[in-house]
């Protein structure tokens, strides 16, 4: 007997992955209160890999009926060292090897958190569940980077391997019968008078064996048609269908962000921190929606420059504020190299809401002029726990004015991140593109 | 009880059945076979040849077997699927997979070496990871030591069909889908979870009866009312008729006797199941009572197992077949098996199937063949016996709880020192109750045996009663062995039940003393009445 060997290594591997998709789907509440716990926990920058995860243990467990303790249970237990018949002791506190149930519970963690590890995009999903990007209306045929191809019916023409069998044979069964019916026609009418004469010279007490001119001209008309009708070719170039497919451009949808960042002197450390973490939640909800995704970072105190994303984040300026200089940049940039026509554009700007007194009413215009009607949304976060500033006073103004393009909210710490991003991004109901 | 074949089975082996043990065989060297730790395909199937030679010369009863080859990650899946090749559909099954992921990852724990399917043709898989040595024991562990098990024994010849269960498995899976399309997954989920929750108690433990056929039953009846009639004396009708008196009337339970396969009930009665719900119910049975002679016969399916690898093994060596490389490898790994931790070691889990088993296989083997005094006492039907006999005797017809009570013998209770604690919450101290002594003997190897059985270990729940004529409410009764209580998480599981039934379900507890009390009760969810449900 030759044993049978499988060699399965190469089979598919995710086969639990059907079953780890519905665990992940019943328990998403959960699952998303650790994912936003997380957070806080972790640095932004590394938000791109999968996450570990606890979910009470609680709360998924699967019932059985079983034994609670109490009552009597004598157990037998191996290696004594000391004890002899009838020996009392203390019970032993935690009652490990006590209660002695003899099954260590197969969840090794028990009733603790029931930890795990989801992978990148899981991650992402739950992360951005029911977040929507307002005004995708853009949606611009910009840059054709692949093709895809369709199917698009049968040719005529093709290679080998494309043909369509049952399109081919189909056709060559129509062609046959279209062909051969005018033979077949003739061939019956041929075939009656055969019968009929037959009929006739029997009726007449003829031999109908006997050689007959009639006779044999109808035979041979018979067997021509036949040879006629048999001559129909089975299969034809003519009848070859090929499946046919064409390569459709496919649109990539592109976006560009466009991160204004305080860096003045009243800016510190936390706070750039925390509009970092902000814009990296930004760029990564924007990389999900958009194939191709550009950021430009803009920094400023009473000038603007436009950096690049380590410069940005990490030099610091002192000196005042004056945030008109950045939209000004931004206007800039955007004339310069993002056509509205082709491009989604997004704004955030983070700012501790400190600005040059008269400047304030100046922003408010420049967006509202110039900025508001090129970009899809305008997110303006205020990082301070004091009062709102007069900058966002005057923002006030533009929220009530473009209620779909523009929104604004205050964060205090680095736990308001998430749920303020959610709050931005919330999937609203169908509201006019 | 007996009744699944004494004496070896079938002759599968048939050319070397009858031949001497090997050890009397010593012209039997054999080529050596690939060294080293790299596996390959071809020293596989090597060794499985020659394990499987000496398997055949030791009258090893299997199923033909199939190796399959699988990475840890194939491994991992497996273990969520309970090692089964194909399964439906669950969360729950994610669940475990994210579980030993996660532990595997970290390093928390290493995966099973293998895994050993009852079917026939016999699965057992090996991990690509494996070393040489350690493929090498997987074959001789699970493709000749399990595999023989699960053809000899009787539960398992008596309760699981191999050859029918991974068409079942396909079936299973295919009509879940179908109802996932139909119904939808909610649906679908909600009543495999309350399934799920019976499964423990969806287990029948006997065989029912089979259905009578119409002919039989006419039969059977007609025969008892001829006796009647031949019983029948016209002087009776002489009597005085007895004034009526008050008799107690007791109301008709339904069922008449008590039901411990819940899930059984449930598919059979529950009165508002749609057939697709019941189909569901009877799958995740059908699969439970699969799995149940595995849960019976732990200790003596891995000590077997471990016992034959152990065994061919060592024949192979003592045959020239591997080098001493080869067996230190594989005598460190069968020791960290077989390592039985004492109470008092921080690693103590309880008893370790493997260790009790494999130490009581290799005593029935010395019993056979090297009875002392003591043993001729205790064993006088098994000592000086042909031990192979012996073996299949004792592999086909017990499970854990009759084995231990039939086989461990006073010196295995020295070695591995036991002794019983009682554990009684009305009282404050633990307290020895018997040890490997004379006097205790007896006493540790029954409270051993009871250890094992099922149906001490689980609690004893019955379906008591359905108020046909009333609410339509399901009374379960459980009936408490020595005041254990049943634990937290039966509420939860008493909630599927109703879910399950539809109506109120009572959870009843009878004591020891026989006075019943009324634990809890829950109610049925509302579920969506079906059209045409009066107004």
């Amino acid at each position: 007997m030759t044993v049978r060997i499988v060699d399965r290594r190469f089979d598919s591997k995710h086969k639990s992955s059907v079953n780890r998709a519905r665990f992940i789907r019943r328990f998403k509440g959960q699952i998303r209160k650790a994912v936003s716990d997380a957070i806080g926990k972790r640095g932004v920058r590394d938000l791109d890999n999968g996450e570990k995860v606890g979910i009470p243990g609680q709360d998924i467990a699967e019932p059985q009926f079983g034994h609670g303790r109490g009552g009597e249970w004598e157990t037998i237990n191996p290696g004594n060292d000391r004890f002899v018949r009838g020996d009392q002791i203390a019970r032993p506190q935690g009652g490990a090897s006590g209660s002695g149930r003899g099954q260590a519970s197969n969840e090794g963690e028990g009733l603790d958190e029931f930890v795990f590890t989801l992978s990148r995009d899981e991650f992402l999903d739950i992360f951005f569940d029911e977040l929507a990007l307002p005004h995708m209306v853009k949606r611009q045929l910009a840059r054709i980077e692949n093709f895809k191809r369709v199917r698009a019916g049968f040719t005529q023409s093709g290679v080998p391997t494309n043909i369509n069998l049952g399109r081919t044979m189909r056709g060559a069964a129509g062609r046959r019968i279209a062909i051969g019916a005018p033979y077949v026609v003739r061939l019956r009418l041929l075939e009656k008078a055969l019968r009929e004469w037959l009929q006739l010279s029997a009726n007449a007490g003829a031999d109908p064996d006997a050689p007959d001119p009639h006779k044999a001209q109808l035979q041979q008309d018979i067997a021509r048609l036949r040879a006629r009708i048999d001559a129909v070719p089975f299969i034809d170039t003519f009848d070859l269908r090929y499946n046919n497919r064409v390569r459709v451009p496919q649109p990539t949808t592109q976006a560009v962000m466009f991160c204004l960042l305080d860096v003045s002197g009243s800016m510190d450390e936390e706070r750039k921190s925390i509009a970092k973490r902000f814009f990296m939640l930004l760029y990564l909800f924007l990389n999900r929606n958009y194939e191709h995704t550009e950021i430009v970072f803009i920094r400023h105190h009473t000038v603007a420059v436009e950096v690049d994303e380590d410069n940005f984040f990490s030099s610091r300026e002192t000196g005042g504020t004056v945030v008109s200089s950045a939209l000004e940049l931004m206007r800039t940039v955007i004339a310069a190299r993002y056509s509205s026509s082709q491009w989604n554009i997004y704004g955030a700007q983070a700012s501790d809401g400190d600005n040059w007194n008269d400047d304030s009413p100046r922003c408010r215009e420049l967006l509202q002029d110039a900025l508001l009607p090129l970009t899809q949304y305008f997110a303006y976060i205020e990082i301070t726990e004091g009062p709102p500033q007069n900058l966002w006073r005057e923002y006030e103004k533009l929220q009530t004015r473009h209620p779909g393009h523009f929104a604004m909210q205050r964060i205090g710490s680095v736990r308001d991140i998430y749920p303020v991003f959610r709050e931005l991004f919330r999937k609203r109901g169908v509201q006019g593109a | 009880m007996s009744a699944a074949g004494q004496g070896p089975g079938a002759p599968f082996a048939a050319g070397t059945g009858l031949s001497a043990p090997p050890s009397a065989d010593p012209a039997a060297r054999i080529a050596a076979l690939p060294g080293g730790s790299e596996w390959t395909l071809e020293a596989i199937e090597q060794y499985d040849e020659a394990i499987g030679r000496i398997a055949a010369r030791y009258r090893l009863d299997c199923y033909p077997h199939l190796l399959e080859i699988i990475s840890s990650e194939q491994m991992m899946d497996a273990y969520a699927a309970i090692g089964m090749p194909v399964y439906y559909h669950h969360w729950s099954f994610g669940k475990h997979f994210l579980a030993t992921e996660n532990r595997y990852r970290r390093g928390q724990m290493g995966l099973a070496y293998e895994i050993v399917i009852n079917s026939n043709p016999c699965i057992a898989y090996l991990m690509e990871e494996n070393t040489l040595p350690m493929q090498a024991l997987v074959i001789a562990h699970a493709a000749y030591g399990h595999n023989s098990f699960f053809k000899g024994n009787h539960l398992f010849r008596q309760w699981t069909s191999a050859d029918a269960i991974v068409d079942y498995l396909v079936f299973a899976r295919h009509f879940i889908a179908q109802c996932e399309e139909q119904h939808g997954i909610a649906a679908v989920e909600r009543i495999i979870d309350a399934c799920h929750a019976l499964q423990t108690v969806g287990v029948d433990r006997y065989k029912r009866s089979s259905q009578l056929s119409l002919a039989k039953e006419t039969e059977r009846q007609q025969a008892r009312s001829d006796y009647l009639q031949s019983q029948v004396n016209a002087l009776w009708r002489t009597l005085p008729p007895l004034p009526e008196r008050e008799r107690p009337t007791q109301e008709k339970r339904f069922p008449p006797e008590p039901e411990e396969n819940l899930l059984y009930f449930v598919e059979k009665h529950a009165p508002l199941l749609e057939p697709w719900q019941r189909e569901v119910v009877r799958i995740v049975r059908k699969i439970g009572q699969y799995f149940y002679p595995q849960r019976q016969t732990q200790v003596m399916n891995e000590g077997w197992a471990t016992f034959w690898h152990y065994t061919l093994l060592n024949t192979l060596y003592d045959e020239g077949g591997v080098s001493d490389g080869f067996m230190l490898e594989f005598l460190q790994s069968h020791t960290n098996v077989v390592y039985q931790p004492p109470y008092n070691s921080p690693h103590y889990t309880g008893i370790n199937p493997y260790a009790l088993g494999f130490a009581m296989w290799r005593d029935i083997r010395r019993i056979c063949e090297t009875p002392d005094d003591e043993d001729r006492a205790w064993f006088p039907q098994i000592a000086d016996s042909d031990w192979r006999e012996t073996f299949d005797f004792a592999m086909q017809n017990f499970k854990d709880e009759s084995f231990i009570a039939q086989y461990l013998s006073p010196r295995l209770m020295r070695e591995f020192r036991f002794f019983s604690v009682l554990d009684d919450d009305s009282k404050a101290k633990l307290q020895i109750g018997s040890i490997h002594d004379e006097a205790g003997y007896q006493s540790v190897r029954q409270k051993l045996s009871e250890q094992y059985d099922l149906g001490r270990r689980d609690p004893n729940l019955q379906v008591w009663n359905v108020d046909l004529r009333g609410d339509r409410s399901l009374t379960l009764r459980h009936f408490a062995h020595r005041r254990r209580p049943l634990d937290a998480s039966s509420a939860n599981v008493l909630g599927h039940l109703a879910y399950l039934w539809g109506f109120v379900v009572r959870l009843e507890r009878q004591n020891a003393d026989g006075s019943v009390e009324l634990v809890m009760q829950k109610s049925h969810e509302k579920r969506a009445t079906p059209s045409g449900a009066a107004p």
